[in-house]
């Protein structure tokens, strides 16, 4: 049996949706351990034990000033180098709504020569929190948290291998018992080729700062061309530009972001949220099958990072 | 050389202001604000954040601050100046501060950030004292400088919490150079004169020191004085008068009452005693029905049931109405924070899973110019209390997932703000008590000036000069602080060695008087008020005795557990000192800096309240006076209504449209108790901590759902459900059969989703007017024994209650020549029952979206129980009047039809009637229906809320054997027909009536 993949989930007074990133980390089959920004920030070198970083959603001190801007300034100014080297290392960094802010703040995200002076997130075009289900396009092969959705067309690169489809086939998502899905899916390996869906998912978002908005239009085709943007809003005709579809007025509809590796990787929507199939909206009127889309995001990552 | 350069200045200001119009909402949202509220010539708004930093800081350490930590490059600008006065430009603006002593947590999270950033930057010599915040809006288009005074005054601040300053127009307000000081009081112990007082000075003293005493309990007072052979301090005096407020108390229903008048469900006169009113109905129907699954019932912060072996659910529900009439966003998200912390008190500490919250106001198209003074319009008030609820929730990370909106013209001066929360907490953490030698810990935020008097301000009533008296009241609370309680106090609950404490309470009204004073009733204890952590020097011993500072927790610690108890807070940035120690000898003793300040006898303190008597009335005729005094206000609201706009109209129960036509149908579904509620919801977050199961809004086309589920254990399917009843308008016709129906409404809500309805608890929530009349005693009492005959027919254990009474507002004669309203405004009686139920599997649920073209439509309903007498006296009571054997009947029925998967969607019949379910229907899952009412009763009414009536999809051949009758057929052409059997018919498409029920509140509270 292949070991578990170590995930840290980072604490911080004000991050709340760490109980439900846990599980979802469990549910993926990984291990995950729970730790206080505090205690990494006294300990940095303990980052080595693990292979994912989370940062999970929330108001991480209260959002003050601007939505992660004070756990990005704590991170940055003592484990600026440690992050670099975690993720040079293969590391991967995974950033949930606040995570995901937070990573943009601290220049993590887009990063590269994207300065912390290019991309931002701030309030929503509404000016106010909201609360809703989006559909989710993914737009790029490069990253491994959403890569899944991605490889029936194509083959994931990774980084000096070429790592083909998964060739694992012992049961199809057909043969579950819904009734059971989410308690067993741990274990089991996942089967691209039967993947109920294709280049879309369904994930609530819950923020007041999630409009992403760069510096010019070159900035953000940019991020287009070097498959940066990991996810964006589409409505059912396939456009990002309309509210509520575009929940919080992101230009070109981005809601998630990957750096070059595509292994940093966040978003403003809440995979962590669809774990199970009586989360989504709609459970009462269709019938579902397979992992639900949050959690393949999870099981996705496990999957890329158990072979790493 | 540099050094001469970089000028080190004690105080900076730093203006952020935002350059790109995408990240400016706030602006756009204020400019939309003040149209709104009609101020039509402001053509433009522009918003800046300010920082005022004081301390020890050179010209390059501001600029570093302003840029790595301030200003967002991309959307952003700062700049920053030398003192606190000096801004850039010449616009016209006008600049908010918070009060001094103000809660500002921004300021306090930039404090922080700001010396960390320095810090690690290596500037060691530098040094920031205090932060401080403003917001100025640059305002283009107004006339004068009384018109942005009133800007300010109605939109953009609020005096009681804040100060503003104008620029422009004429007017140069001075902004002060640096932050004043707190006042501060050098140590005097006071004493009031009582021992010698007739009853007369009695009784004005208690009005001029806002005690809100009975003389009865004055003179109890007195003599229990007289017996000491001294006078009472300050201090004692105010903690008698905290403990024994109707808030903390609730002295009237829990007093003894002698009733007479009108039987209760029957015909006929009759005379009843209780001995105390709230144990001989509510809690004796809990103590009745002896359920083995409640676990802990009236005792606690909140009741607590059994969820599973292990685990139990606390679920409580508070209101925060006065605090929200003056100051909606504070006092709603205190509210929120109050109740939260109930949770976290329950027990040795529940673990918040939930909130609820239901708000009752005046509807927000209320005329402005008749707003008395003292009065903050309505659309500030839904805005307010909106936007309070959803920052503290969501900042807490607990998921508002059910509620209510209820207009009615009556709340204008008395809104109705419930909060209710709901935490899981493991069974073998419910037992908890204080033992002698245990150490006294304050732990959380720092205590100031914020929030005294705030339990004896609950209890009284209202008046136009309320604001300026009681705005100390007033708090805005710091959700993270709470959060960062709430996670240490959940560490030191499942600690290692077993739980650290063995008593925990939260500092709500009353502040540490009440905690400490309820903790140790039973023991004892010593408090030595100077090593309670403060926010600023200078309180007086008395001041930190009774304030009511946000986010502060009391636990009772054993010396040896000490260690271990302060390790875990200091892990979580929360601050935990020892204040005192409780002891064995029944007194409670209060000390500063080793003076005594405080003796008083616990059995005095707890027990010494005198019981009151009270005679109570009820019968046809008297009720009629008693409505009409009371309803004067929303009769001359009403005909003007009815006159000018149907769409205002409070269309419930007996406000029915006769006709079955078209307009009928979008008219009821443009009533604001109707409207969607969408533009609130989508504020709050109802998903956060992954349990949510069924959510407010449900199907395709987001129609209302009866109740929230919820999957407290990840591990399981098991699940509760959420939801509540409430019917204020019945109570002018008998508050008895109100009671009745809100617990009929809160059942029927829970079983729609799924519930098992013997296995749901409820909790009662009373808001009254005055209760100084025969009359409205009486009404208080009907509203008891109809809770009770409820709970008891339909086997529904009430677990917890609050009550909020004096809600009432008096203005000056002139003041109600202006306005046009009677110089007295009341409530109307107000009953919220909340219930929750256990859901067996949430993947049974039911949601009330339409599913299928070609299932048909079944109406569940009991008979309405019409009486002759009735019928011949007063129409009204017989028609809300029902059997309530009958309907525990119907409700059990729909509920096995629902656990055996036969129904595909279920709706109960509210507000609106049946052509508004079925009409929410069929917005919410996008599909028509075609319905056909042979039954001339049934046709003849459609737009009445009914009692135990349900109506719901299932599969035809399910249906034909459901012993229910099928009323019509789901369709896929979105289209809603509804005939009778008379030939009266209404036929719309559901893209209309969607249409018709989101526009009233679309743009939230916004006035046109």
């Amino acid at each position: 049996m292949s070991k578990r993949v170590p995930v840290l989930v980072l604490r911080a007074a004000g991050i709340n949706c760490d109980e439900e990133t846990m599980h979802c980390w469990r549910l993926a089959g990984a291990e995950p351990s729970l730790m206080h920004v505090n205690a990494l920030l006294d300990y940095p070198k303990k980052l080595d034990e693990f292979t994912i970083l989370t940062i999970p959603g929330g108001f991480a001190y209260g959002d003050d000033i601007a939505a992660g801007v004070i756990l990005a300034q704590k991170i940055q100014h003592r484990l600026a180098d440690t992050l670099t080297r975690f993720v040079d290392r293969g590391g991967g960094i995974f950033g949930i709504c606040n995570g995901f802010q937070v990573l943009v703040k601290m220049g993590l995200l887009p990063g590269g020569d994207f300065g912390r002076d290019q991309v931002t997130l701030t309030n929503n075009n509404s000016s106010h929190f909201e609360a809703r289900w989006v559909r989710l396009q993914v737009c790029t092969i490069k990253c491994p948290f959403v890569g899944e959705v991605q490889s029936l067309k194509f083959e994931i690169q990774r980084e000096g291998t070429r790592q083909q489809g998964n060739e694992a086939t012992s049961e199809t998502p057909k043969n579950r018992k819904v009734e059971n899905s989410e308690l067993e899916i741990a274990d089991r390996p996942i089967d691209n080729r039967h993947s109920t869906i294709e280049n879309f998912l369904e994930l609530p978002v819950e923020h007041a700062e999630g409009q992403i908005v760069t510096t010019s239009e070159a900035t953000t085709r940019r991020l287009f061309e070097r498959g940066q943007v990991a996810l964006r809003y589409v409505d059912a005709a396939g456009q990002s530009d309309r509210y509520p579809a575009n929940p919080n007025g992101s230009v070109a509809g981005i809601a998630g972001l990957c750096d070059s590796t595509g292994r940093v990787f966040g978003l403003m929507p809440h995979p962590d949220r669809h774990f199970d199939h009586t989360q989504h909206p709609q459970w009462t009127r269709r019938n579902s099958e397979g992992p639900p889309d949050g959690l393949r995001i999870f099981l996705n990552a496990v999957r890329y990072w158990k072979d790493a | 050389m540099i050094q001469q350069v970089d000028r080190h200045v004690d105080y900076w200001c730093v203006i952020i202001r935002s350059h790109v119009s995408a990240s400016d909402a706030h602006a756009r949202d204020k400019l939309a604000d003040i149209c709104g509220a009609g101020f039509n010539s402001i053509t433009a708004v522009r918003f800046s954040k300010i920082y005022m930093f004081s301390g020890l800081l050179s010209e390059s350490d501001i600029r570093l601050i302003a840029g790595d930590l301030l200003t967002d490059p991309v959307v952003e600008l700062s700049e920053h100046f030398d003192g606190f006065s000096r801004r850039s430009g010449s616009e016209t603006a006008i600049e908010v501060h918070p009060l001094p002593g103000v809660m500002n947590p921004p300021a306090l999270s930039v404090k922080e950030a700001a010396q960390e950033l320095l810090g690690s930057a290596g500037r060691t010599s530098a040094r920031v004292d205090e932060v401080q915040t403003a917001r100025r809006y640059e305002i283009s288009g107004a006339k004068s400088a009384d018109e942005l005074e009133s800007i300010a005054a109605r939109v953009l601040a609020n005096d009681c919490v804040e100060k503003w300053y104008i620029q422009g127009l004429g007017r140069d307000d001075a902004i002060p150079d640096h932050s004043p000081e707190p006042p501060s009081h050098p140590f005097k112990l006071r004493r009031v004169r009582i021992v010698d007082l007739s009853d007369a000075r009695l009784a004005e003293l208690s009005r001029s020191a806002h005690l809100f005493l009975s003389l009865d309990e004055m003179i109890a007072i007195r003599e229990q004085f007289k017996r000491l052979g001294r006078d009472p301090s300050d201090l004692e005096l105010e903690t008698l008068a905290q403990t024994w407020s109707e808030h903390c108390v609730h002295k009237t229903l829990k007093s003894e009452v002698a009733y007479r008048g009108e039987d209760f469900g029957v015909d006929g006169e009759v005379e009843a005693h209780f001995d105390n009113l709230l144990k001989d109905t509510i809690a004796a129907a809990t103590r009745k029905l002896n359920r083995e699954w409640c676990l802990s019932v009236f005792v606690d912060n909140a009741g607590v049931i059994a969820f599973d072996d292990e685990i139990g659910i606390a679920f409580k529900v508070e209101t925060h109405n006065h605090p929200s009439a003056i100051e909606p966003y504070g006092g709603a998200a205190t509210g929120v924070g109050g109740c939260i912390r109930d949770i976290m008190g329950c027990g040795l500490g529940a673990k918040p899973i939930a909130s609820t919250d239901v708000f009752c106001l005046a509807r927000p198209e209320f005329e402005s110019q008749r707003v008395p003074s003292g009065v903050l319009h309505p659309a500030r008030v839904l805005k307010g209390v909106v936007s309070g609820v959803r920052d503290y929730g969501n900042r807490m990370g607990i998921p508002t997932v059910n509620g209510a909106i209820f207009f009615d013209d009556r709340y204008l001066a008395n809104p109705l703000v419930f909060c209710g929360c709901v935490g899981l907490i493991p069974r073998n953490r419910i037992e908890k008590g204080a033992r002698a030698g245990d150490l006294i810990i304050v732990a959380g935020g720092r205590t100031g000036r914020d929030g005294i008097h705030g339990a004896t301000f609950s209890s009284a009533e209202l008046t136009d000069q309320h604001a300026d008296e009681f705005s100390h009241a007033v708090q805005i609370g710091n959700a993270i602080e709470e959060k960062k309680v709430l996670d240490a106090l959940l560490i030191a609950r499942d600690h290692t060695n077993g739980c650290l404490y063995s008593a925990v309470t939260d500092c709500g009204a009353g502040g540490l008087s009440s905690a400490v004073g309820e903790m140790g009733a039973d023991v004892g204890a010593i408090v030595e008020l100077e090593k309670v952590p403060l926010k600023y020097a200078g309180l007086r011993y008395d001041e930190i005795w009774i304030s009511e500072a946000q986010e502060r927790m009391v636990f009772a610690v054993p010396p040896s557990n000490l260690e271990s108890f302060k390790k875990v807070f200091r892990a979580e940035n929360v601050e935990a000192t020892v204040i005192g120690q409780f002891t064995d000898d029944r007194m409670l003793r209060i000390r500063f800096n080793h003076t005594s300040v405080g003796e008083l006898d616990m059995g005095f303190l707890h027990s010494g309240l005198p019981k009151s008597a009270r005679v109570a009335m009820w019968s046809r005729s008297s009720k009629c006076e008693v409505q009409s005094s009371m309803s004067e206000t929303t009769r001359q609201q009403g005909s003007k209504a009815t006159s000018s706009n149907v769409d205002v109209l409070t269309i419930r129960r007996f406000d029915v449209l006769q006709s079955t036509d078209n307009a009928s149908l979008l008219a009821a579904l443009r009533s604001l108790n109707v409207a969607s509620k969408e533009w609130v919801i989508r504020q709050y977050d109802n998903e956060v901590q992954g349990r949510s199961v069924i959510k407010s809004l449900v199907g395709p086309g987001f129609g209302p759902s009866d109740a929230a589920v919820l999957r407290p254990l990840y591990t399981s399917y098991r699940g509760i459900a959420l939801a509540c009843g409430l019917c204020p308008e019945l109570g002018e016709i008998d508050p008895y059969w109100m009671a009745i129906h809100a617990v009929d409404e809160a059942l029927r809500n829970v079983i729609c989703v799924g519930a098992d309805p013997m296995r749901v608890a409820i909790l009662d929530n009373f808001c009254w007017p005055k209760v100084d009349t025969e009359e409205a005693m009486g009404s208080l009492v009907r509203a008891c024994r109809g809770a009770h005959d409820a709970a008891m027919a339909y086997g529904l254990p009430f677990i917890s209650g609050k009550d909020s009474l004096n809600n009432e507002f008096s203005m000056s004669e002139a003041e109600s020549r202006r306005t046009g309203l009677s110089p007295r405004i009341a409530i109307p009686p107000t009953l919220l029952i909340s219930a929750l139920g256990i859901v067996e599997d949430v993947r049974r649920c039911v949601s009330m979206d339409l599913k299928k073209p070609d299932s048909v439509l079944v109406l569940a309903s009991c008979e309405p129980a019409v009486r002759e007498s009735d019928t011949r006296s007063s129409p009204q009571v017989a028609s809300i009047g029902f059997d309530l054997a009958g309907a525990v009947n119907v409700h059990h029925r729909v509920a096995k039809l629902i656990a055996d998967r036969h129904v595909l969607s279920a709706h109960d019949v509210s507000d609106g009637g049946l052509a508004v379910a079925l009409a929410e229907m069929c917005i919410a899952g996008g599909l028509g229906v075609r319905v056909e009412l042979s039954d001339a009763r049934i046709a003849a009414s459609i737009f009445e809320s009914k009692p135990c009536t349900y109506v719901f999809e299932m599969k035809a051949e399910a249906a034909r054997d459901c012993g229910f009758p099928v009323i019509g057929k789901v369709k896929s052409e979105p289209i809603f027909r509804l005939s009778t059997g008379k030939g009266d018919s209404i036929a719309l498409d559901v893209s209309e009536l969607a249409a018709a029920w989101r526009s009233p509140l679309a743009k939230g509270a916004n006035k046109s």
